[in-house]
């Protein structure tokens, strides 16, 4: 693997760009695997990695039924943030953004993870009382949390809607300034040629068909590319999950699927230097600008399950009502794209790293809207799991048992209605 | 949009009705095991296809309603009242 | 450099000369010109600067697809940048200027990047800015890759937006119709007039200004006469047309999205008039007569000024009257392009066709002849030349499959055509994945089973007479599918040249070929694209983000096949091999405040008021908002701080008596023979003995056994119940009823109704509460102690003769009434009891005492209630019924929710009492003020009984558990720490004697 750096760089630009070579290979499966990930999604591929590093696996293969990073790790709206309060959810999106911190460097590759602050707004004292719980315990579990005043929020994030007469005048912000932004594609990217580069094989347009079990264990998934074997078998399909869960001869699952839109507006000169996120009054929005100059902005699901990966106009309006109201001057911008990826919604918005009833199968599944952020984490635990075939205390609650034993770490409090924990 | 075709209402946006979800969940009687409500309150089956569903016209009759629909592609094959009385009687008018 | 206008033809009105700005220069134009048409006629040629490399850029089409006149209009909070000259129509006091260049296109600075052009290859940033440069030294942190994009940020982006709240204004509409066709070219109004004479309602939207499409590209009188006469057959059948009007996306159910542009083109408009109008529209059938884009190839500096597609020029010379160039090269792989050379050598051009192809017919080539256009076969374009504008064409001839360099002609015009591209960007919406035209080499819309149909152009068929056809046929299959008539005319196949197109993507010859641009507007290469076959970004996803292929402003219009096509011959495959495109809407960008409509700035959301708002405010009341809701915060008097307010009101209320808007809370009827019993499921605490005349807290839980809700619910008769919710879950509630009616108990026979708006309430609280309550009714005797006993229930009538219902509930601790009647009569109700309450010194409350009382007391709302806790955790666990089961008895007692260390609700003091801490503290030990803590604080008032600040929280295990404890309500994020005691939740009258005397 040639190692990027500034200086490769400049030599491939002298001799004509003729020494790159591909960032990870095409190979053709082989007969088994001691370990196969299905989804060559973000969690996937960040879990084969940490396999190979941290676990020293060898023999691992990712399948992905069509090209890595098409799904909602291509698809989001690029925000890494830890603000979560409740135990577990904190140590484990804590962990994710440490190792997202060095992840440019761990991985060689370049995945622009821009540590801009992240500032909820705030609109009301029993809102700053309530974002005061969750940044307290934020600072006091060792991580940086603000709540800004008016006047710090200003002074940081001048081109809001500071207007008297807004339906809801902001008050003040909650802030975490570790977090930020990064470059969603490039993480797929990164984390797959990192892991070729130790070995693991990345299978792609390489769909799933079927799971041979024999003896209680999967022995092998049928494939679009043939059989494989396998070892062991982690699942990790967002969007996905039930349906590969019943192909692996289960039945339900405490997800249901539904689509979540996204929003970029054309290039523009900086214009918004942090993430903001906007929620009151039943609002729910968060804006950023992309490095290339877009804004790129989402909200609320479209509120009904779906598997269809475009949206429809009524959230539409919705997030344009949100970002006119928040960032008045963005009402002549205009609109580039706007699509739809489908996320697993769980019962109570926390996810699932966890074993199955199968001692050999492995769930990775029930992002939310919490996917992106969480992959580095998420590779690692799951990879974790998987090598040690025991749970980390840090995801011990990420279990499927834990709404039969009354586990709560719902961080919205919305209860058992997967729509509701976006 | 999705347009909803309300038994009371006719035709309508989905932007007027409430999504509830898995309409084909047959809740345990109230003194049930716990196992039988965890299954029926957190289990679901996210059928990717066409699925029954409720929806309640929050905006008009604000009558709950089970909806085919298929989940791929949003079209919708059915709309009944979800109270069993309401629908019989709905079904006998249109016969009529 | 010698576009000039021609003497005569176009549809301008020479007439009407318009003035306009361009980069602060005053320069003229006519009614009917763009902005690119009428800086052509002035012979200018820069309008942009490219993306990264900061090249010069011109006008490369006429239209949507453009990817290089890409300009900033306006001026101020009116600023639009990223505009495309080629859709702007020109307007006294137009302000356009160049953009994304300093300090003007002209002579550009960023223009150096140019030069570092080797080292900015495709995807070149995920390699380096990670470290210390030049081998990425240091392991750790972002901190570096940080002050690099500062840079990068500021050398991206295109056009500055403005700063200022937009001034205008936008509507939104609702509209139906038969059927919606898309595009007024010729196919579209052919298709929209067969509908309409069928008595179809037929709506026909054209984004462009004027309608006829391609019949406004021709110098023929006949096609605008055409034109005109489906227009007059439209209008006299009744049928909708709009121009300036895009369908920008389709959506389910035959929902199109449409933006109509009502003033972007009026100096002054009218104030009343909206900018724009975001129109839902919903069809029963939808025909796509969207048309097809020219496309380019790539060759050697194929993005110099003066480079154009073919059929661009049609639309300047016989549109606009424009000549875009005097010595002309026109390299072509197709038929069309004949015409335009034509076109171009009527009105005087000198003409040098160059047609990759060797084998023209002569029914082709023989229409070159009598115009004087010299035709070379089997030859093509290699490099442009020039520096500022093309000067030559570099031309390569053909060798076997490949090319070689050929002879230099001098030109001050190239213009392009590579094949055609029908839009398939609405069907692509909807899911639908174009196939592959292998003859005509472009993506044909597929067959779907929606009622779309695809006609024309945009299906692929090129001739005007052929679209016509089309656009009847595509009406057939509406009316067909609309009103179930059969089809009469068939659709006529794709395609329509004479010749075979020859494909052609790109022109290279090694050693020889110059940069060459796929993308021109982000300055993707054609060696971008091999590099990321190289590094095995192969499938099209990945090319396009790897590259950013096709995620400029024109959404890959014009760039993505010629991508496609190299990736596929780097491949060794075909096109459709490599992939399909998905468009996404919108088909052209649109402004977010058009979709925004009117719901910003103070009309966001709902304001919800009480019918006694202005009457609050009247006397004194500062709001506050819960929810939607607007209440009364605090009643203050001259001087004081929300504080002193707060806690005199508080102070007067316990010692007198203190009256509190409560309307906001949620109501509802319950009505039945089966009411008992749906009342008795829905809450854990018993109902079914709740003797008429009288009301109960209670407490429901959600399916889970998590608390949902609590409040007051009243009996007055048998079959008669009225409910109180909280504010925030009033609707929650109310659909919550309505599911477990209609779909889990449909045996019930309950009748239940929202009558949050009907009913107006107030508190009447202290120990004075019963006198003033007795003054302001009709009959006194019904709120004597023993008429009305604590939580009692009444109906009865105002000294006004209002009716009302009043019960005996305490929310503050003290003797205490709520009161309601219709909303009509609230301010009534407000007057008497306002009155008789300042005989006794009384006063108005809001929230904030409503808090501080509620707090002493340890009565929990919805800061307890958050989702999480349970009615155990709440300490109310002791009112859950063990003789019967609810909603939520099954799993409220789950192992994890029955532990013994679950945080409890408790009263929490300052050690040192003159101290005060904040709610959103977390409580720990002294020992270990660090991680999760011990527990959290829900609220904190100044406790005007206790004499000060107080607080209630969750801690583990409860008070019992830290009896004579000492914690640390750490507030690291505003106050710091205080040290706190733990005490019973019941900070003032435990016994609750004062409700109850």
């Amino acid at each position: 693997m040639t190692r990027f750096s500034a200086w490769s760089v400049f030599r491939n630009g002298l001799k004509g760009q003729s020494g790159w070579d591909r960032q990870w290979r095409d190979p053709q499966p082989k007969a088994e695997y001691d370990v196969v990930i299905v989804g060559g999604g973000l969690h996937g591929l960040a879990t084969a990695y940490y396999l190979a590093k941290n676990h020293g696996q060898k023999n691992i293969a990712v399948v992905e039924k069509g090209w890595l990073g098409g799904g909602n790790g291509g698809r989001n709206t690029t925000i890494v943030r830890s603000n979560y309060f409740m135990r577990g959810n904190r140590q484990f999106y804590e962990h994710s953004l440490k190792l997202w911190e060095d992840l440019s460097h761990d991985l060689n590759y370049n995945v622009m993870f821009s540590q801009r602050s992240h500032i909820s707004l705030l609109h009301s004292p029993a809102a700053i009382d309530g974002a005061a719980r969750r940044y307290n315990t934020m600072r006091l579990t060792g991580t940086d949390a603000e709540i800004w005043d008016l006047n710090t929020l200003k002074a940081n994030v001048p081109h809001l809607n500071y207007s008297a007469d807004a339906r809801f005048p902001i008050m003040g912000a909650a802030v975490q300034k570790r977090a930020g932004t990064a470059r969603h594609d490039a993480v797929a990217w990164g984390y797959a040629r990192a892991a070729d580069a130790l070995g693991v094989d990345i299978l792609q347009n390489c769909e799933v068909t079927g799971t041979t079990r024999e003896d209680g264990r999967i022995t092998a998934i049928e494939t679009s590319r043939g059989r494989i074997g396998a070892k062991k078998v982690g699942f990790a399909v967002a969007g996905n999950t039930s349906r590969l869960w019943q192909m692996a001869g289960f039945s339900t699952l405490p997800i249901e699927s539904h689509k979540l839109q996204a929003f970029v507006s054309e290039p523009l000169k900086p214009l918004l230097d942090q993430v903001v996120v906007f929620g009151v009054g039943g609002a729910h929005f968060y804006i950023s600008q992309s490095d290339k100059g877009g804004m790129v902005f989402g909200g609320d699901l479209d509120w009904y399950k779906s598997y269809a990966q475009r949206g429809n106009l009524p959230i539409v309006q919705d997030v344009a009502e949100c970002a006119v109201s928040i960032l008045p001057c963005l009402g002549r911008v205009r609109l580039l794209r706007h699509w739809s990826g489908v996320m697993d919604m769980s019962m109570d918005g926390a996810p699932f790293i966890c074993k199955t009833p199968l001692p050999n199968l492995y769930l990775n599944a029930g992002w939310n809207y919490g996917g992106f952020k969480a992959s580095p984490a998420s590779g690692w635990y799951f990879a974790d799991l998987i090598a040690n075939d025991r749970p980390h205390n840090v995801i011990s609650n990420f279990t499927l048992d834990r709404f039969e034993r009354g586990i709560n770490i719902d961080e919205r409090g919305a209860g058992p209605d997967p729509k509701l924990h976006g | 949009m999705i347009r909803i075709n309300c038994p009371f209402c006719g035709e309508r946006d989905h932007s007027e009705f409430g999504y509830g979800g898995d309409g084909s969940i047959e809740y345990p009687p109230l003194d049930a095991s716990a196992e039988a409500w965890t299954q029926a309150v957190f289990e679901r089956e996210n059928i990717r296809g066409v699925q029954t569903e409720s929806w309640q016209h929050v905006s008009g009759c604000r009558q709950w309603l089970l909806v085919e629909r298929d989940t791929m592609t949003h079209e919708i094959h059915s709309v009944r009242a979800a109270h069993s009385g309401v629908a019989a009687v709905v079904e006998k008018e249109q016969q009529s | 450099m010698s576009a000039s206008r021609l003497k005569t033809g176009g549809h301008i009105d020479r007439t009407r000369e318009i003035e306009f700005r361009w980069d602060n220069t005053r320069y003229t134009g006519f009614k009917g010109d763009t902005l690119a048409s009428a800086l052509l006629a002035n012979g200018e040629t820069i309008f942009g600067r490219s993306f990264k490399y900061h090249r010069p850029r011109g006008v490369m089409s006429a239209g949507v697809e453009e990817s290089g006149a890409i300009v900033t209009t306006g001026k101020a909070n009116r600023r639009d940048p990223n505009v495309k000259a080629t859709t702007q129509e020109i307007f006294p006091g137009l302000e356009a200027r160049g953009q994304n260049a300093w300090p003007n296109v002209r002579r550009d600075c960023g223009a150096v990047n140019n030069l570092m052009g080797r080292f900015f290859s495709a995807g070149f940033y995920y390699k380096t800015f990670m470290g210390i440069p030049p081998f990425e030294w240091g392991r750790k942190g972002t901190g570096i890759w940080m002050q690099y994009e500062k840079l990068i940020r500021r050398a991206a982006g295109m056009g500055k937006a403005s700063r200022e709240p937009d001034p205008d204004h936008y509507e939104h509409g609702h509209l139906f119709c038969d059927v919606l066709v898309v595009g007024s070219g010729p196919s579209g109004l052919a298709a929209a007039v067969k509908c309409a004479e069928q008595g179809l309602d037929v709506l026909l939207v054209e984004q462009d200004f004027e309608f006829g499409g391609d019949y406004l590209n021709h110098s023929s009188e006949e096609s605008l006469r055409k034109r005109d006469a489906a227009l007059a057959k439209l209008n006299s059948a009744g049928a909708r047309v709009m121009s300036r009007t895009t369908a920008f996306g389709l959506y389910d159910y035959g929902v199109a999205g449409l933006l109509q542009r009502v003033t972007d083109h009026l100096p002054n408009p009218e104030p009343s008039l909206p900018r724009q109008r975001f129109l839902t529209l919903r069809a029963r059938h939808t025909i796509l007569a969207t048309g097809a884009l020219e496309r380019h190839f790539a060759f050697g500096n194929n993005d110099l000024p003066g480079i154009m597609n073919a059929h661009a020029a049609d639309a300047y010379v016989n549109r606009f009257g424009v000549l875009p160039g005097q010595q002309v090269v026109v390299a072509t792989n197709n038929d069309s392009a004949y015409n335009t050379a034509n076109q171009l050598a009527r009105v005087g051009a000198s003409v040098t066709l160059v047609d990759a192809r060797t084998a023209i017919p002569d029914s082709i080539s023989g229409l070159l002849g009598t115009r004087g256009v010299e035709l070379v076969t089997g030859s093509t374009v290699l490099n442009a030349v020039g520096k500022r504008h093309i000067t030559a064409v570099e031309l390569a001839d053909a060798v076997g499959s490949g090319w070689k360099q050929g002879p230099t002609r001098d030109c001050d015009l190239l213009l392009v055509s590579g094949g055609w591209s029908p839009v398939v960007n609405l069907l692509s919406h909807r899911g639908v994945r174009p196939q592959w035209d292998h003859d005509n080499c472009c993506f044909v819309p597929a067959p779907t089973n929606e009622a779309i149909t695809s006609t024309g152009s945009s299906l692929g068929i090129w001739g005007n007479s052929d679209c016509e056809d089309a656009g009847r046929a595509a009406a057939d299959a509406a009316i067909a599918s609309v009103g179930n008539q059969t089809n009469t005319v068939a659709m006529p196949a794709a395609g329509g040249w004479e010749t075979p197109l020859q494909p052609l993507y790109e022109v290279n010859v090694d050693g020889v070929s110059k940069k060459s641009f796929i993308d021109p507007q982000h300055d993707v290469t054609a060696d971008d694209v091999r590099l990321a076959h190289q590094e095995g970004f192969v499938s099209v996803e990945h090319l396009k983000r790897y590259t950013t292929l096709g995620m400029a402003t024109d959404q890959g219009k014009m760039g993505n096949i010629i991508g496609m096509a190299l990736m596929a011959e780097a491949l060794g495959k075909e096109v459709p091999d490599v992939g399909t495109t998905t468009f996404r809407p919108p088909y052209t960008p649109i402004s977010i405040g058009a979709l925004a409509g009117r719901a910003f700035g103070a009309h966001f959301k709902a304001l919800r008021r009480t019918p006694m708002h202005d009457w609050n405010l009247e006397h004194g009341a500062t709001m506050v908002d819960a929810g939607l809701w607007q209440r009364p915060w605090y009643f203050a008097r001259e001087g004081e701080t929300i504080t002193e307010a707060y806690i005199r009101e508080a102070t007067t209320t316990r010692k007198t008596v203190g009256l509190c808007d409560v309307t906001s809370l949620g109501k509802i009827a319950i009505q039945g023979p089966d009411a008992t019993e749906l009342i008795n499921r829905v809450y854990s605490n018993a109902f079914a003995k709740l003797p008429i005349g009288k009301a109960r807290y209670g407490i429901m839980l959600r399916d889970d056994g998590i608390v949902m809700d609590d409040g007051t619910t009243w009996r007055f008769s048998d079959t008669d119940y009225f409910m109180t919710t909280t504010t925030a879950h009033a609707a929650k509630v109310m659909v919550w009823l309505e599911e477990l009616l209609q779909m889990r108990w449909p045996d019930l026979k309950v009748h239940v109704t929202s009558v949050s708006e009907q009913w107006a309430g107030v508190a009447v609280a202290g120990p004075n509460s019963r006198d003033v309550l007795a003054a302001c009714i009709a009959d006194a005797s019904v709120v004597t102690n023993d008429a009305l006993p604590f939580m009692g229930v009444v109906e009865t009538t105002l000294a006004n003769g209002a009716p009302c219902r009043i019960a005996r509930i305490s929310f503050s601790g003290e003797m205490a009434f709520e009161v309601y009647v219709g909303s009509d009569h609230a301010n009534g109700m407000m007057d008497l009891l306002h009155t008789q309450a300042m005989l006794v010194d009384g006063c108005l409350y809001g929230t904030e005492a409503l808090g501080a009382l509620r707090i002493e007391k340890g009565h929990v709302t919805g800061v307890e209630l958050d989702g999480r806790a349970t009615i155990d955790d709440a300490g109310l666990g002791k009112m859950a019924s063990d003789k019967k089961s609810y909603i939520g008895s099954a799993l409220r007692k789950r192992p994890e929710l029955m532990r013994e260390d679950r945080p409890r609700l408790v009263g929490i003091f300052p050690k040192d009492r003159s101290e005060k801490f904040k709610a959103g503290s977390i409580l720990c030990r002294t020992d270990k003020v660090a991680g999760h803590g011990e527990g959290w604080i829900t609220a904190v008032t100044h406790s005007p009984e206790l004499g000060h600040w107080i607080g209630l929280g969750y801690i583990s295990g409860g008070h019992e558990h830290w009896a004579d404890s000492t914690l640390v309500a750490a507030d690291p994020v505003r106050t710091g720490n205080t040290e706190v005691e733990i005490v019973s939740p019941h900070m003032v009258d435990p016994t609750g004697e004062r409700m109850h005397g």
